[in-house]
């Protein structure tokens, strides 16, 4: 295989796999509310910057990291309990923009309680280029696909395997159905919530050193990881990580065979281009209609 | 006459708010922030055609709105045309454009036309940014002053006058709109897609209709912020000023074009008014936006009307 090719799909790969577990988190939250939570970018900032934060203040990595991924769930299920909660029932736009509200917020408190920096995690094992089919790949790609796939492996026996896992599927599927069958729907919804915000967590950390992290760091993340579940099809699991890992890898073939200025559009190019065609996504419900 | 009809008693009150305001107005400063009311303003009302009467959101308004912008600016600036055909092309320009994009966009629904809009904004802005031979790139380029007949419009007073007459112009065809047999299909989809469908409304034709106007609202507002400060910068075609006209129109309260104009005068000033916490102002201004969503889900204008009526009994 042509060794730039194989470059390009490495990298693509790595940002692939960070878009599907931002997208997963919105596909779960979706599916326990039909809410978009906007906020799911910020999730991702939180936890590369409370990292930051812990590992600066002395701790290992071993014990910042899931300290920053439990700070993520607490702000999660705050989130939940005092934003989202407080307004069910509500309008599409409204809860979109309750949910913007506080991405705005989280962003205001990442300025005052940490800074307006860059920062740099160190990468989690060395950052001796390794030698793959002719490309090179950082060993902190390999953390990020190897987490990745474990996360994913994880959370498909949680869905599959464990009944408060059963409990959410069948919420997702009706939650009033759900509610006569004894699930806790409000537990589940708090549930989502704190799930997407460790999964979004996960991403920032691992991703952090890779590409630096900062207060703002979430908003573009966050849309990406919103087109990556619509691609797939929103409320599909499967969707969002093909959609995550397809977006990631086009992305980075256009960045690097046609324009670097415009990488940050393909994602929206492709997405406004599928959804023209097919308006539930790749894997979506039919829910559109056509018009 | 009925005074208490939104078309007369409304567009009085609000042509005697404007004729009364410049007695408030100590300073330019305080000009320029009602320029800007009026020019968001002028969006907000488009807009809430689209989110409020049609039901259909829009995350990327602040595309069209950075087109005509960027359009006035370019044509005038670069190649020299005269700022009133500059206008007149631009809006054409935006017009065809959202009628292109609107057909296919307006097919989706709920969160997939979310996200669509959403696309179409950052396509444009991250092509404003990216464009610097034409666009001047995240620094910005300047703009001419508008000048018609050999007649330059400059100062704040001048342009104080201009924006108070395009939003009125903007409420009266707005009101107009709505109560026309257009604005009732539009209500009618609202409600019932197939209902109206049935009732021989054709949804695409409507709502494309509905997308291309508010497009055109956006887009003059754009080319006379472009003209009125003389200096354009990309900021206004991001993601955040879409964010921001959507919720000046869902803070007024939706389906109330006058509750558009208080949204959008009100979020204008708020981050004035919140200039003064420095750091704390994005903390706060995001603690509003979803105290203002959680307690008053239909928008300040609706839920002061029926408290209003309730009181009343």
């Amino acid at each position: 295989m042509n060794a730039q090719l194989a470059q390009f799909l490495l990298s693509g790969l790595t940002i692939g796999a960070i878009y599907a577990l931002v997208a997963l988190g919105f596909a779960i939250i979706y599916n326990a509310s039909h809410v978009i939570n906007f906020a799911q970018g910020e999730f991702v900032m939180i936890g590369g910057m409370a990292t930051v934060a812990f590992a600066g203040a002395g701790l290992p990595l071993a014990l910042a990291i899931p300290a920053a991924v439990l700070g993520a769930v607490a702000v999660g299920l705050a989130l939940e309990k005092f934003a989202v909660e407080p307004a069910r029932g509500a309008s599409v736009v409204t809860l979109i923009i309750i949910t913007i509200g506080a991405s705005i917020l989280l962003r205001g408190l990442a300025t005052l309680v940490w800074d307006k920096k860059l920062h740099a995690l160190q990468p989690f094992s060395g950052n001796q280029p390794i030698e793959l089919a002719g490309a090179t790949i950082l060993p902190q790609s390999l953390w990020v696909l190897g987490v990745s796939l474990a996360v994913l492996l994880l959370l498909g026996l949680f869905f599959s395997r464990t009944l408060t896992g059963k409990a959410m599927l069948a919420t997702s599927h009706n939650p009033l159905a759900a509610q006569l069958c004894g699930i806790n729907v409000r537990f589940v919804l708090l549930l989502s919530f704190g799930l997407s915000a460790a999964l979004g967590a996960i991403a920032g950390i691992l991703i952090a050193p890779i590409t630096l992290t900062s207060w703002d760091v979430g908003v573009m993340l966050g849309l990406k990881g919103f087109a990556a579940a619509i691609l797939g099809g929103l409320g599909s699991g499967a969707g969002a990580v093909v959609g995550g890992l397809a977006l990631g890898i086009v992305e980075s073939l256009g960045a690097g065979y046609l324009s670097s200025a415009y990488k940050d559009a393909i994602a929206f190019v492709i997405i406004l281009a599928v959804l023209f065609f097919m308006p539930s996504g790749l894997f979506g419900k039919k829910s559109a209609e056509r018009v | 006459m009925d005074w208490r009809a939104p078309r007369t008693g409304g567009l009085a009150l609000l042509a005697a708010v404007i004729l009364v305001l410049p007695f408030a107005l100590i300073n330019n400063y305080w000009y320029e922030v009602a320029i800007l009311i009026g020019i968001n303003a002028i969006v907000c009302v488009g807009l809430n055609l689209l989110i409020g009467y049609a039901g259909q959101i829009s995350l990327g308004h602040a595309g069209f709105f950075g087109l005509g912008a960027y359009g006035s600016a370019i044509l005038t600036a670069r190649y020299g045309w005269p700022p009133a055909a500059a206008l007149a092309a631009t809006t054409g320009g935006v017009a065809l454009l959202a009628l292109v994009v609107g057909r296919p966009i307006l097919k989706l629904k709920g969160h997939y036309l979310a996200m669509a809009t959403l696309g179409m904004g950052i396509i444009i802005s991250i092509v404003v940014v990216t464009e610097d031979r034409l666009t001047g790139g995240p620094d910005g380029m300047s703009v001419p002053a508008f000048t018609l007949f050999g007649l330059g419009l400059a100062g704040e007073r001048t342009w104080y006058w201009v924006t108070g007459g395009a939003l009125l112009a903007a409420v009266w065809l707005a009101l107009n709109l709505v109560d026309s047999p257009a604005g009732r299909a539009l209500r009618a989809l609202h409600g019932s897609e197939i209902g109206a469908q049935v009732s021989g409304i054709d949804p695409t034709r409507a709502k494309v209709g509905i997308f291309v106007i508010s497009a055109v609202f956006a887009s003059i507002a754009g080319s006379m912020t472009a003209h009125y400060s003389g200096f354009i910068t990309p900021g206004k075609v991001g993601f955040f000023h879409s964010i921001e006209l959507v919720t000046m129109v869902v803070f007024g309260g939706m389906a109330s074009t006058f509750g558009a104009v208080i949204g959008a005068a009100t979020l204008t000033l708020l981050p004035q008014l919140l200039t003064a916490l420095k750091e704390y102002e994005m903390v706060v201004f995001g603690a509003v936006m979803i105290a203002t969503m959680v307690f008053l889900p239909r928008g300040f204008l609706p839920s002061l009307m029926s408290e209003l009526k309730k009181r009343r009994k």
